[in-house]
């Protein structure tokens, strides 16, 4: 395999070549010689380049007053319907004791007011829709416009989630089918979609592998994590009683076999894997890694926050993975909302499927058919709830993020099994030719090819300019992009992760990486490093004081006069 | 093929030739070939997008959405409110819709100013001083104020109110597996929780209870927090926003923690999701606040800015120390219930509150006037109400469908035994029409 593999003499063979094709695998702690090599001409891009927010000025300069700075005393917004319902007094419906003296302290405004209000605020907000978002690890694609449209279908929407089975045939037979879909996906043999986000996926599957270990009988202690993971790993392993076990990664960027089979015992229940990892690395010993785990009667849980690489190319069954979770609000579009709804469904194994959340959805009579789009037809099924046999119970409210679902699902059928291995593979071409044109730009620890991401590190501008990562964050936001993950993964000094997904033309991918050369040209220049020290200006705020903001909270602000209330906590 | 990627043929190859690839698949040569798909996945091929949303219409026409057709008497957390325009125009701007966490503070502000303003709102709400940025939903703020109260006590024992949500207790009950957490069942009397006698058993880390709770009644929160003042617990309290426009607020109270359900404040009932977990605290409690905190700071100008604060708390810097594991929340869903506060405003929450109150009031008073029907529980109700008929809840709730109602939710057995228990929730678009003709429907159906 490891002939036809894109080797960094590769790569230098390029018209963009990184430097001597000689030149030894750059670990984190020898730090590149990428900054450092010879500069040659960047290909040839031509065309114009998108995905810049280049009108910042739209993006609104002027601080926005709050919602309670606007408020003026019997200012209103709201009308309520006319019902007929006779209009008892408060006194009458209420027992005294139980009754505010006063309605709630909140703002008054009027309806105009509130729409300039909100839409000012989208002024001063960076978003997908604007412009290129190459934040590593959050998959940042564009969302397409018909998954809002079908999310807003009153016969989505408008569902009460109490209601019986038979009255939400639809929405049980759109479950059912985005199950078989992720399953597809990720080769596994069954899923539930509660878990409201990646680490409520993650969470309900380290409780799902505690609970299979006490059905054979035995209590396990701990989880094995590698040093890159995200850290919501290891968080949610503390939440789910287990103890941490961290896992070194060696110098190729993979987990450390050795040091992994060092630490595997009888007190291990299973190791918590992202594949491609958080380097953006595909894990190439991983059968290794899952015959070391299985053979100590561990499992292999996979944090899907990285499936966008390896659809339709290689599922996480394969690799022998028994629990997975998916970021739908990642990998399959569903927008991320400035943080949230997202949804963390949970595929398994046939073993572990008896142990998922319910009540689960279920076809419990006829099949599906196949319209001649090739769509499914849920036409003859029909469907109901189902507790599994030894279900852990619940893990939401009601049935997860629906609406977040069926954008999902939606996003699955224009796809389809063709659609989803081209985004794989698109978004690892994405990444491969960034990270080929950054490489003469930035150091790139870990010199081998990556999947959907690359993570270069800035610690060349530290060393010569004292400029750290953020500092060139901030300083591509001025040039119009939003900035890659700063800092993270941890193994990485000054690390900047880019993700650029498939939705990016190469002519954005090689505006990005101009605006990284422009800043790293500017750092060598007199008074550069304090003018990117000084970074953003073009945005709506200034470099923002952080440190003052946990120094001195105000979580609130005062309703009344919009003054801050004082510090608390 | 469809798909949403840009490139072109010609793209593709002038990329993979300044790689020094053959082809795409040669990207992937760091995959194992023993591993790789030799065969598509088991997925139909793909669509045009109007094929893929004309499947969707079918299944959606496959469902009975509350409406003309469907009239909605049913709550138990998910409530059908008058959802006006502007708030979904304005929280479907794709600026809100489209970006992500607001790590980057200073092209975030929108999302990060419209979050600071829900958790100022929400705050004032419950009565306390601070509120995050939010939760997934109403069982994740509970789990969460129960995991803070166990942190801050050091104890194991929770007293779990039957008043409170069955599916939020059941999600509790799923998740205390993990830290350990004894979970102490306190039943109902005429429908508010009997607390135990303090003597009896180890004390608890906290005290959870609705507000109204799951029956629709005002639980004593005096009772409940003078049995924290003498156990030592921290008082959660489960309120209703909606119920808090006419309510003292639970933080008047004395609550530690006010956790709750944020859907009937602007959300669709979307089948169960997405929602709004809301979690606002005391100020002392600020270190062990899970999830994400919006401060006001200044820019390097000294200019009003906001950004997310008291990170070292977060799973990412405390990573296996963190006492919360959450990331990814509602957001969208948070700036959602702000917009509809903002559009709502004190006059519109307490009219709201009223209103339910008022339709609550009539529904149950009809209700109850039919032969057979009994009350479940006498405590006072604002929004939501329980009933026993002399019929099986279940089965009536399913024949009113074909009469044009969701008539509610029929009751599990640890409320109604014996499968009689009807819950009933009239919010402020039900009309007296509609009321009337329901209760002359349950009087048709359980006679």
């Amino acid at each position: 395999m490891s002939g036809s593999q894109v080797s960094g003499s590769q790569v230098s063979g390029s018209p963009h070549g990184s430097g001597d094709p000689g030149r030894a695998p750059v670990g984190r702690d020898e730090p590149g010689t990428g900054a450092t090599s010879a500069r040659s001409a960047p290909p040839a891009v031509e065309g114009a380049p998108g995905g810049r927010a280049s009108s910042a000025p739209l993006l609104g300069g002027d601080t926005e007053p709050t919602l309670f700075e606007l408020s003026r005393p019997g200012r209103r917004a709201w009308q309520l319907p006319t019902t007929g319902v006779p209009a008892l007094a408060i006194e009458d419906l209420v027992p005294a004791s139980y009754r505010r003296d006063a309605p709630p302290p909140l703002a008054e405004v009027s309806e105009r007011d509130l729409v300039a209000h909100f839409t000012r605020l989208s002024h001063r907000q960076f978003s997908v829709d604007l412009g290129a978002y190459p934040l590593g690890s959050c998959t940042m694609k564009y969302n397409p416009k018909v998954c809002d449209a079908v999310a807003a279908l009153p016969g989505l929407a408008a569902v009460h989630p109490a209601a019986p089975a038979r009255l939400v045939q639809g929405w049980l037979a759109l479950l059912v089918e985005l199950e078989e879909a992720l399953c597809a996906v990720t080769g596994m043999a069954a899923a539930t979609l509660q878990p409201a986000a990646g680490a409520a996926g993650e969470l309900t599957g380290l409780l799902m592998m505690r609970a299979w270990h006490q059905a054979q009988g035995r209590q396990r202690r701990t989880v094995v994590i590698p040093d890159s993971a995200h850290g919501t790993n290891p968080a949610s392993v503390t939440l789910g009683g287990y103890d941490t076990v961290t896992v070194p990664t060696d110098p190729s960027g993979g987990v450390d076999l050795a040091a992994l089979r060092r630490v595997l015992d009888e007190d291990v229940a299973g190791i918590m894997l992202t594949n491609p990892n958080t380097l953006g690395l595909f894990e190439r010993d991983i059968e290794a890694v899952a015959g070391a785990v299985h053979d100590v009667g561990g499992l292999l849980y996979y944090d899907g926050a990285n499936l966008n690489a390896i659809m339709g190319v290689v599922r996480p069954g394969d690799m022998g993975f028994d629990i997975v979770h998916l970021n739908l609000h990642k990998t399959f579009a569903t927008p991320h909302g400035g943080g949230g709804p997202g949804a963390g469904p949970l595929a398994v194994t046939a073993a572990l499927a008896p142990f998922l959340p319910g009540p689960r959805p279920v076809r419990t009579a006829g099949g599906p058919g196949d319209a001649p789009g090739g769509i499914r037809d849920p036409g003859s099924a029909r469907y109901g709830w189902e507790q599994p046999e030894r279900s852990i119970g619940r893990v939401h409210s009601w049935h997860g993020n629906a609406l977040v679902l069926a954008r999902a699902l939606t996003y699955t059928l224009v796809h389809g099994a063709d659609g989803l291995r081209q985004v794989a593979q698109l978004a690892v071409l994405n990444a491969n030719w960034l990270r080929a044109r950054l490489a003469g730009v930035f150091d790139v620890p870990f010199d081998r090819p990556c999947m959907h991401e690359c993570v270069v590190s800035a610690a060349g501008l530290r060393r010569e300019h004292g400029l750290r990562a953020s500092d060139v964050a901030k300083a591509l936001l001025d040039e119009g992009f939003h900035a890659p993950t700063v800092s993270f993964p941890l193994i990485v000094d000054d690390a900047l992760m880019f993700e650029p997904t498939e939705t990016e033309s190469v002519q954005t991918l090689e505006a990005l990486a101009q605006a990284c050369e422009r800043v790293v040209a500017e750092a060598a220049t007199p008074g550069g490093p304090e003018r990117i020290g000084n970074a953003p200006a073009r945005t709506p705020v200034r470099r923002v004081d952080e440190a003052r903001a946990a120094r001195h909270l105000i979580p609130v602000a005062d309703s009344v006069s919009g003054r801050p209330s004082p510090p608390t906590g | 093929m469809p798909g949403y990627w840009p490139h072109t043929g010609d793209d593709v190859e002038a990329m993979l030739a300044f790689l020094g690839l053959g082809s795409l698949d040669d990207l992937f040569a760091a995959v194992p070939d023993s591993l790789r798909l030799a065969a598509p996945l088991d997925l139909a091929a793909g669509v045009p997008e109007p094929d893929a949303a004309a499947h969707i219409d079918d299944l959606a026409a496959a469902n009975r959405p509350v409406g003309r057709e469907l009239v909605c008497f049913a709550g138990g957390g998910a409530y059908d409110h008058y959802l006006p325009p502007v708030t979904a125009a304005l929280a479907g701007r794709s600026e809100f819709v489209t970006s992500y966490t607001p790590y980057q503070a200073e092209v975030a502000q929108g999302v990060l100013q419209a979050v600071f303003e829900f958790q100022t709102l929400l705050a004032h709400l419950a009565g306390v001083e601070i509120a995050n940025a939010s939760l997934y939903d109403g069982a994740a703020a509970v789990v969460e104020a129960v995991n803070l109260a166990v942190g801050v006590t050091g104890r194991e024992d929770v007293w779990l109110s039957r008043g409170v949500n069955p599916s939020w207790r059941q999600v509790l009950g799923t998740l205390a597996t993990g830290p350990g957490h004894r979970l102490v069942d306190v039943p109902l009397a005429g429908g508010l929780t009997r607390w135990p006698d303090a003597g009896g058993s180890p004390p608890p880390a906290a005290l959870v209870v609705g507000y109204p709770n799951y029956l629709g009644c005002i639980e004593d929160l005096a009772a409940a927090r003078a049995a924290c003042d003498e156990t030592g617990a921290l008082l959660v309290v489960a309120f209703d926003p909606i119920a808090a426009g006419v309510l003292r607020s639970p933080g008047s109270w004395g609550a530690d923690v006010v956790v709750g359900e944020g859907q009937a404040l602007g959300l669709p009932l979307a089948f169960g999701g997405p929602y709004l977990g809301l979690f606002a605290c005391r100020a002392a409690h600020v270190r062990r606040l899970p999830g994400r905190l919006v401060g006001q700071t200044v820019d390097a100008d000294g200019r009003r800015a906001y950004v997310t604060t008291l990170r070292t708390r977060e799973q990412d810097i405390r990573r296996e120390r963190a006492t919360s594991n959450v990331c990814t929340n509602q957001t969208l869903m948070a700036v959602t219930a702000a917009i509809q506060l903002g559009w709502l405003g004190p006059g519109g929450l307490a009219e709201v509150a009223m209103r339910c109150a008022q339709g609550t009031r009539y529904c149950r008073d009809a209700m109850l006037a039919l032969d057979g029907v009994e009350p479940l529980a006498d405590a006072p109700v604002v929004r939501e109400f329980a009933v026993r008929l002399p019929a099986d809840a279940a089965t009536v709730v399913d024949r009113l469908a074909d009469d044009g109602f969701l008539a509610g939710i029929a009751l599990g057995p640890e409320y109604a035994g014996n499968g009689d228990g009807l819950l009933v929730a009239v919010t402020e678009k039900r009309t007296l029409r509609e009321i009337d003709a329901l209760v002359a429907a349950v009087d048709k159906a359980v006679r």
